[in-house]
């Protein structure tokens, strides 16, 4: 089992003709996804990689049952995407492009909330159920994809998709494999919060722990410590916080546009204190994240 | 991107939002002309991207034109923190009845833009937020759906303003709302909002930040401003390192490779990307290392663009060696970007194996990136070393040097 | 014509062959060729941006374009 995507999940990639979207589509079929179609306007009847090319998202869903989306076109022509993919009845979406203004964002997220379907990102590199399908272009090529990640009991959620693949990668390495893996996004408002994903990995049998990516700004582990604490969670969840340094450098911009220290609420020594009172324990480095992980998976067998 | 005080006031006033008399004064002259025509006691503000002014002495009030002038002369070298300011804006000032403040921006958490009111406005709002939590009303709205008078109603009625108050206070709330859609703002805030003494409603003092992505959309109104596109608009102003940097980004749109700041440390850094860079920055001090820079690597720049920020990183004084490091790669390439510093260091008239203390990208193309590295002597490691090993080793080399 | 990393060589045949000379400078994602001149030109500034993508060999007879890595 895995959660969002599995072998059997069908999807298709809307500016399928781009640079990276040539890229992702090709990647994503040699690690076995089943892409049906492709979107970009003026370009029907062509193929990417056996991938048939069409004008309109109803011409795809008209015909076959499409399970999620990931779009992939320039910023300005992305809330346009998601609401084609949204008005025909996709159910997940998955947005690699980066650069959109938060009121676009927004929007789309409503109008998600509104049609009963989930969002992720934007600004993320989507999402991976090893051994079964991925979404994006987390992983890379296929066969890096394959050694970095591995199928097991430990969902990953990461704001950096850079890191996504680097925990993965350890967590592998230390023998620990992963039911999905999923690139949230970094930016300031996204579509589906560590929070958010947490009912659908505790829903996931195969699911055993989580190991999430963290950074300084924003809320999110504000509401992950709330949601564990409010729901009595079964999940042992271990934490990696990056950007320490940042706590002495208020007001400056590192990292994602998400990332910027803007209240005492922010600083990554009040997020690890919030964090560890809700029982998520906090690795200070990535190679610290497996025996986290292998102790409190002990704790609770 | 922030406004400047007289900018926001100029987008509020274009909105229809009621303002005192002013004008903007670059010399001492025209501070006396403001005044003048004013012709009553006025209030002069250095005009600065930071808060803090009062503190700073930037902000006088005078009495007569010759006492503008005077105080114009006082107040415009003043530095804000780290703030020049070229303008002072001169406005009439007014006895005070009431105090109110608003601000719209967004929340992450619940994905939707808020309107923050409260009638104890004047001071810091987190602090009336804790003390007074009845005073301080926050109130989501949609951005998918028309957002008519009664959200700004609604908000100011929560924090108990009624009668005529609620009934002028709605509009200007209500249009301070519309301006943070229609123009991309992640923050309009007025604060003070007052009611003068003699009954009006006046916005006393206003910030606006438009999202930086989106101004792309708005030309019409920067240009309508004055704001030139070279213009960055951070709290901060950028350093001559900092500035370098957005050029050598700039300047091919594959991929990234800037976002540069300076430290003052030995050790450059070549890293990546936007949550590597993070926990690399951090592994260095870790172990005692003294970054000269914090940068970011991401997606798939040019082997020319890795190359010039190399050139850049090295070229900062007292930087003696360069560490290379990223997270397990997806889309960047280890070769493409193993090309860009070994050219850099050699375009540097620097031995690449003496000037790269460790090169750690492991993931795609990274047996074509280990072949470059082994033909030029320079030590790298593969995903086996973590990315805290591998800042470890880089540390070490410096101190061993 | 080499750069610090990559050294591309084209046949003398399908440099003059203007027909193949313009495929080559459409089909290489970093412009290496360029095509507007009497004879083929190879950039010699873009040729450590070569990404190995191989399109280039495809064009013309085997061998006549060629892709040596200078550190291998």
């Amino acid at each position: 089992m895995s959660i969002l995507i599995n072998a059997d999940a069908t999807f298709i990639v809307q500016g399928i003709t781009g640079r990276e979207a040539v890229n992702l589509t090709r990647e994503n079929l040699d690690y076995g996804a089943k892409i049906i179609g492709g979107v970009t306007p003026g370009r029907a009847g062509r193929d990417v990689y056996g991938v048939p090319v069409f004008d309109c998202v109803r011409d795809i869903t008209a015909k076959s049952h499409v399970d999620g989306s990931v779009v992939c076109v320039p910023p300005k022509f992305t809330r346009d995407a998601v609401f084609e993919a949204l008005e025909n009845g996709i159910k997940l979406i998955v947005i690699v492009t980066e650069r959109i203004p938060r009121r676009e964002v927004a929007q789309m997220v409503e109008l998600a909330a509104l049609r009963g379907a989930r969002i992720i990102g934007p600004n993320c590199l989507g999402l991976i159920s090893p051994g079964e399908a991925k979404m994006g272009g987390i992983g890379g090529p296929a066969a890096n994809t394959r050694t970095a990640y591995s199928k097991g009991p430990v969902g990953v959620m990461s704001r950096s998709g850079g890191m996504t693949t680097e925990i993965a990668n350890t967590l592998t390495a230390a023998g620990l494999g992963q039911s999905t893996a999923v690139s949230i996004g970094g930016d300031a408002i996204i579509g589906t919060s560590y929070a958010e994903l947490m009912p659908l990995f505790e829903a996931d049998p195969e699911t055993q722990a989580i190991a999430i990516y963290s950074e300084p700004g924003g809320r999110m582990e504000a509401e992950l410590a709330d949601w564990v604490r409010d729901n009595g969670s079964r999940l042992p969840i271990v934490a990696f916080m990056a950007g320490r340094f940042m706590d002495e450098m208020p007001g400056m911009r590192f990292g994602h546009a998400g990332t910027i220290v803007e209240g005492k609420a922010d600083t990554t020594a009040d997020k690890i204190e919030r964090m560890r009172a809700a029982g998520i324990s906090v690795a200070e480095r990535i190679e610290e994240i497996p025996a986290l992980i292998r102790e409190r998976l002990g704790e609770t067998s | 991107m922030r406004f400047y005080e007289h900018e926001s006031k100029t987008l509020f006033a274009k909105h229809g939002m009621p303002l005192g008399k002013s004008g903007l004064a670059r010399s001492t002259e025209e501070a006396h002309g403001i005044a003048a025509e004013i012709g009553q006691p006025v209030v002069l503000k250095s005009q600065v991207l930071s808060g803090g002014r009062m503190k700073a002495g930037a902000v006088k009030f005078a009495d007569t034109p010759d006492e503008a002038a005077a105080l114009f002369d006082e107040i415009l070298p003043i530095v804000v923190n780290g703030q020049h300011a070229e303008s002072v804006l001169v406005e009439e000032k007014s006895p005070i009845a009431q105090e109110y403040y608003v601000g719209v921006t967004w929340d992450g958490r619940r994905k939707l833009p808020v309107v923050i009111f409260s009638d104890m406005g004047g001071i810091d709002i987190e602090e009336v937020a804790e003390t007074h939590p009845d005073h301080v009303s926050k109130t989501h709205f949609s951005t998918l759906f028309p957002v008519t008078p009664r959200v700004a109603k609604e908000a100011i009625g929560a924090t108990g303003v009624s009668g005529s108050d609620l009934n002028r206070l709605t509009p200007i709330v209500h249009e301070l709302i519309q301006v943070f859609l229609k123009y991309d703002l992640t923050l309009a805030e007025i604060n003070p909002l007052v009611r003068l003494e003699d009954g009006r409603f006046v916005v006393l003092d206003g910030h606006v930040d438009m999202e930086a992505e989106a101004r792309g959309s708005h030309e019409a109104l920067l240009e309508e401003l004055g704001i030139q596109p070279e213009e960055t608009r951070q709290a901060r102003p950028p350093t001559d390192f900092e500035i370098a940097g957005a050029k050598v980004d700039a300047s091919d749109h594959r991929g990234v490779a800037g976002n540069v700041v300076g430290f003052d440390g030995d050790l450059g850094l070549v890293i990546g990307a936007g949550g590597g860079s993070l926990t690399l920055f951090d592994a260095v001090r870790k172990h005692g290392g003294k970054p000269a820079n914090y940068c970011e690597i991401g997606g798939n720049p040019s082997v020319k663009k890795t190359c010039e920020l190399t050139k850049l990183v090295l070229g900062k004084p007292g930087v003696e060696k360069i560490a290379v490091m990223m997270n397990v790669v997806s889309n960047t390439r280890v070769d493409i970007v193993a090309r860009g510093v070994i050219k850099g260091c050699v375009e540097s008239g620097r031995d690449p194996a003496d000037t790269i203390a460790i090169f750690r990208i492991p993931g795609a193309w990274e047996d074509e990136g280990f072949k470059i590295l082994k033909k030029y002597g320079v030590e790298f490691c593969d995903r086996s070393v973590s990315m805290y090993q591998a800042a470890g080793r880089a540390v070490a080399k410096m101190q061993a040097s | 014509m080499s750069g610090m990393f990559i050294e591309v060589t084209v046949d003398a045949k399908i440099a003059d062959d203007r027909e193949l000379a313009k495929k080559l400078e459409e089909v290489c994602p970093v412009a290496i060729f360029d095509s507007s001149g009497e004879t083929l030109r190879i950039a010699e500034e873009n040729l450590d941006e070569c990404v190995l993508c191989d399109l280039c060999l495809e064009i013309g007879p085997k061998g006549a374009v060629q892709v040596h890595k200078l550190y291998e």
